[in-house]
């Protein structure tokens, strides 16, 4: 995949005399002011990018990344305040612009590509006007011939039947459809400059790709210049010939794409390489967890014997599985279990079905005959896009949602017909990490308390017993016990995750079912998270079942990966094979997905 | 859509049924049964035994309720005893002034309440809108009837800008063909009349909305609040759109979502809300004819009004959920 440096514009109605560059942001300083006084975001930024070629800007979440960008658009929070520097545009300093001559700016030579399509549609209003809107107001478009226009315009962006898209309302769209529709409203009016912010984070792999794909091609045909913002650093690898990388409202390193991937100057540029799943899945493989187990563990050899998942019914995958050759997995990790017992699955999955009725249609299948098996001491993964089913198969495990049909075996016990107090007793042993760490801690409870409570609840010890539990998990998640005082709301998103986790292990479980813990992180924490995990495993011999979007975040993790797609499993085998032999063409293009994936990007860091 | 509505008009037949049974158990267990009720504490066994005969009291209760039900359904709810007349007919002269009044507090309630809402949200925190939030509590926790009383007072009674009570100055000889006097003021062309029937409505008017207004105001003001910081917003300004547009397609059509569903719970709290209006300003509608069948123990009046009161405010609530369909394409019914 290829940027779009080769194909610079050739925009025959402005010849290329200007020296100055499209836009270019000279020591940028941005302020907020919030109730704890002044708050700078960005601090002596910098960037300049070209007519009709295309930067990005990489940083976490507080980097000052989509705060530059906002600034360059004039639509900065209301607290929000431009303190300094320059941004010039087609040769005008925008900065103190009245806010009428900007709004001339904004739609006609400015485009946003806001990050969320579902929030970002009016949504009482249908897509057509919406993109008539802006035909209208840069006077594009007479009220005549305004349809015909908006149908054009949402052709271009790839929406299929426009002419029926465009009466509709934006919940009647999928999120690729909207984000399409985004796209058609930002280029409506053939803008220079286009501001994509983080323009396919909330979409699906497969879809993101398509999205970009369909941005590149149409600023191409219109000689528009594009503004990246993104946290992912493949992405913006693959998509932008330039990187401006900002770390804490500052400008750490700018420069073409490959070199600066490829020779990082700055140590958190270096860092955020090292971290970037998408770019380090070629190197890092699960190895890098099995094979920190220790010498007189199973090696990886032995472990690929283990059955992760088991042929379908209609023998799709069975090829790609070994033969069963069952491998002690650990010994000796003092959970007082009878030896006999390691030798089989934690847990065994067979023809997992959830059937809901539609009225007046065909049955819903979220999930269909799906059958996996969980080793004792080892991570199963389960990949897919949304609407896949992965996360109903992993409620219909928590015993949270019921089956249709099908059967859950835990430990060589039956899930689904466990009795109240055998219920009670599996839902000790069993636990759950969820993906939005902003969420799934009650706000009204400090740290303490929250890791605490499943020890309340199952009457575990004593007040001075829990209490000592508590500051223990705390250290075994790596938070100083000094927190346990402090609210959820006090915690960054990798400290709130590192919190759900402790709650998790409170009760010595034997299984975490994470449900996307990751996703809702930056990179560097993300990695953080990941390796605890791993670690965790490799102390408590526990077992995970990982639910995640994210291939390459899975191959960071897992010993065994199921695909899961509409609610039926394509494809399970050993990490190794689906990453290095996929057989399924939807595994295929789940792989080919992953930003960066082919670009080779041999770094010297690791 | 219209299954919906059938729906929701096959779910008042339970509703009226149970309030039936409710009303007809209660009447029987009034002090010395209905016959006392009737014709007061001091009458003889012979008459009671006489009106229990010929009212059909003294059969078998079953029987009673069938005869009861009978008649409701047919739209029989009896006389009323105070003016001999038959109930629904009282109704029917009487509605038309309740739902004047209604209309015309629910359109100050909305016309002020909205605006009022909206103005505190743009100013949020400054001093306007610390002064609209308390207006709007204060118009809370004023009673109805007292509000009423001074706004008699000042407005009526010391400036003498408004009529104090009634619906029209007995001097105008005003034709009536509807009970809507504005209304029939300008179809026959009598405009002082229209005009002089809405200066009667302008005292009773404000005092019963008052309440639905302040309510409005903050539902408004937290809804705005809330919308002008939504992403669709901050994708309209980066489409260059004027503030004019922004405003009503994208922050008020959204903000006012929340507000139209207070909308139609405010509507039937605003006919039970009348009752006390009515009465302070001898406004004569169906509020104040229910606050004599009160103290007169009018009981086919209170039953007819409850079972009507249910049926309105029904109604009322199935209109609000239609138009709300029409608002929100989200929860329109396919």
């Amino acid at each position: 995949m290829s940027g779009m440096g080769d194909v610079r514009a050739e925009d025959e109605r402005t010849p290329r005399v200007e020296p100055e560059p499209l836009l270019q942001i000279r020591d940028l300083q941005v302020d907020f002011t919030t109730m704890h006084g002044s708050v700078r975001a960005v601090e002596d930024a910098s960037l300049s990018l070209e007519a009709g070629r295309t930067l990005a800007v990489v940083g976490e979440s507080g980097s000052g990344k989509s705060t530059t960008a906002m600034a360059a658009i004039g639509l900065l929070a209301g607290n929000g305040k431009v303190t300094g520097g320059s941004i010039r545009f087609n040769g005008q300093d925008l900065v103190g612009l009245p806010e009428s001559r900007m709004r001339d700016i904004r739609g006609r030579q400015i485009g946003l590509v806001p990050q969320d399509p579902m929030s970002n549609l009016n949504p009482v209003s249908r897509i057509g006007t919406q993109v008539a809107e802006t035909l209208l107001t840069h006077r594009l478009a007479t009220r005549r011939d305004v349809d015909a226009r908006v149908v054009e315009v949402l052709e271009a962006a790839g929406i299929p039947e426009a002419g029926r898209r465009s009466r509709q309302y934006p919940h009647e769209l999928s999120g690729g459809l909207r984000q399409r529709a985004l796209i058609a409203v930002a280029l409506a009016c053939r803008p220079r400059l286009l501001i994509a912010d983080e323009p396919t984070s909330a979409l699906d792999v497969t879809v993101q790709q398509v999205i970009l794909d369909q941005i590149e091609q149409m600023t191409q045909e219109l000689g528009t210049a594009i503004l990246l913002i993104t946290h992912d650093l493949g992405l913006a690898a693959e998509r932008a010939q330039d990187l401006v990388v900002m770390h804490r409202g500052k400008v750490v390193e700018s420069g073409p794409a490959a070199q600066l991937l490829e020779d990082p100057q700055h140590p958190y540029t270096r860092s955020l390489v090292r971290a970037a799943p998408s770019v380090a899945a070629v190197r890092l493989a699960p190895e890098a967890f099995t094979g920190a187990r220790g010498e007189d563990h199973p090696a990886p050899a032995q472990r690929e014997g283990h059955p992760g998942a088991r042929p379908l019914p209609d023998g799709g995958t069975a090829g790609a599985l070994p033969a069963s050759a069952p491998v002690r997995a650990e010994d000796g990790r003092g959970w007082g279990r009878g030896a006999g017992a390691d030798t089989e699955p934690l847990v065994t999955i067979t023809d997992l079905t959830k059937v809901y009725p539609v009225r007046g249609g065909d049955d819903f299948y979220a999930a269909r005959n799906v059958s996996l098996e969980i080793p004792r001491g080892t991570t199963v993964s389960i990949v897919g896009e949304s609407g896949s089913g992965k996360t109903t198969t992993a409620r219909m495990l928590l015993r949270l949602i019921e089956p249709t049909s099908g059967s859950i075996t835990f430990d060589g016990r039956d899930v689904l017909t466990l009795d109240r107090r055998e219920l009670r007793d599996f839902r000790q042993r069993v636990q759950a990490v969820f993906q939005d760490p902003y969420s799934s801690l009650n706000p009204m409870f400090t740290v303490g308390r929250i890791i605490e409570e499943p020890l309340i609840a199952y009457k575990r010890g004593g007040a001075r017993e829990r209490r000592d539990r508590v500051v223990e998990l705390m250290d075994q998640v790596a938070l100083p016990s000094s927190m346990h005082r402090r609210y959820p709301a006090e915690l960054s998103g990798g400290q709130r995750q590192r919190v759900a986790i402790a709650r998790a292990l409170a009760l010595r479980p034997e299984l975490i079912v994470c449900d996307e813990p990751v996703s809702a992180l930056d990179v560097l924490v993300q990695d953080q998270i990941l390796t605890l995990l791993g670690d965790l495993q490799q102390e408590l011999g526990l077992s995970y079942l990982f639910i995640s979007h994210d291939l390459a975040v899975v191959r960071l993790i897992s010993d065994y990966v199921c695909v899961m797609k509409d609610g039926e499993l394509v494809e399970a085998a050993t990490s190794e094979e689906i990453f290095t032999n996929p057989r399924h063409a939807y595994t295929r293009r789940l792989l080919a997905s992953i930003p960066g994936n082919e670009l080779g990007i041999e770094t010297g860091v690791a | 859509m219209f299954r919906l509505i059938g729906n929701r008009l096959l779910l008042l037949a339970p509703t009226i049924i149970g309030l039936s049974v409710l009303l007809f158990l209660w009447v029987r267990a009034l002090p010395g049964g209905p016959a006392t009720a009737l014709l007061g504490d001091k009458a003889t066994p012979e008459a009671v035994a006489r009106v229990n005969e010929a009212y059909g009291f003294d059969r078998p209760i079953l029987e009673q309720y069938f005869i009861y039900m009978g008649r409701i359904l047919s739209g029989d709810f009896g006389n009323s005893l105070l003016t001999s007349r038959p109930v629904l007919e009282e109704f029917a002269a009487r509605f038309p002034a309740t739902l004047e009044l209604t209309a015309f507090a629910l359109l100050f309630a909305v016309g002020f309440g909205i605006p009022l809402g909206y103005w505190a949200a743009r100013n949020v925190g400054r001093w306007q809108d610390q002064a609209a939030v308390l207006l709007s509590l204060m118009g809370v926790v004023v009673p109805v009837f007292f509000l009423a009383f001074i706004l008699k007072w000042v407005f009526a009674v010391q400036l003498g800008w408004l009529p104090t009570d009634g619906r029209q100055d007995p001097r105008i000889d005003a034709t009536h063909y509807t009970n809507f006097f504005v209304w029939d003021g300008m179809i026959t062309g009598e405009y002082d009349a229209a005009w002089d029937a809405l200066t009667h409505l302008v005292l009773p008017g404000v005092a019963l909305g008052t309440i639905p207004l302040a309510i409005i105001a903050r539902i408004t003001r937290a809804s705005v609040l809330e919308v002008q910081n939504a992403d669709y917003v901050r994708t309209a300004r980066a489409k260059g759109l004027a503030p004019r547009l922004i405003r009503n397609r994208f922050v008020m059509r959204n903000a006012l979502l929340p507000v139209t569903t207070t909308l139609g719970l405010q509507l039937g709290l605003l006919i039970s809300g009348a009752v006390l209006t009515e009465t302070v300003f001898a406004f004569n509608g169906i509020g104040s004819f229910l606050w004599d069948a009160i103290f007169n123990l009018d009981f086919p009046v209170l039953q007819g009004f409850i079972i009507f009161i249910a049926v309105i405010y029904s109604l009322i609530n199935l209109l609000v959920d239609v138009s709300y369909g029409l608002i929100d394409p989200r929860v329109r019914v396919s």
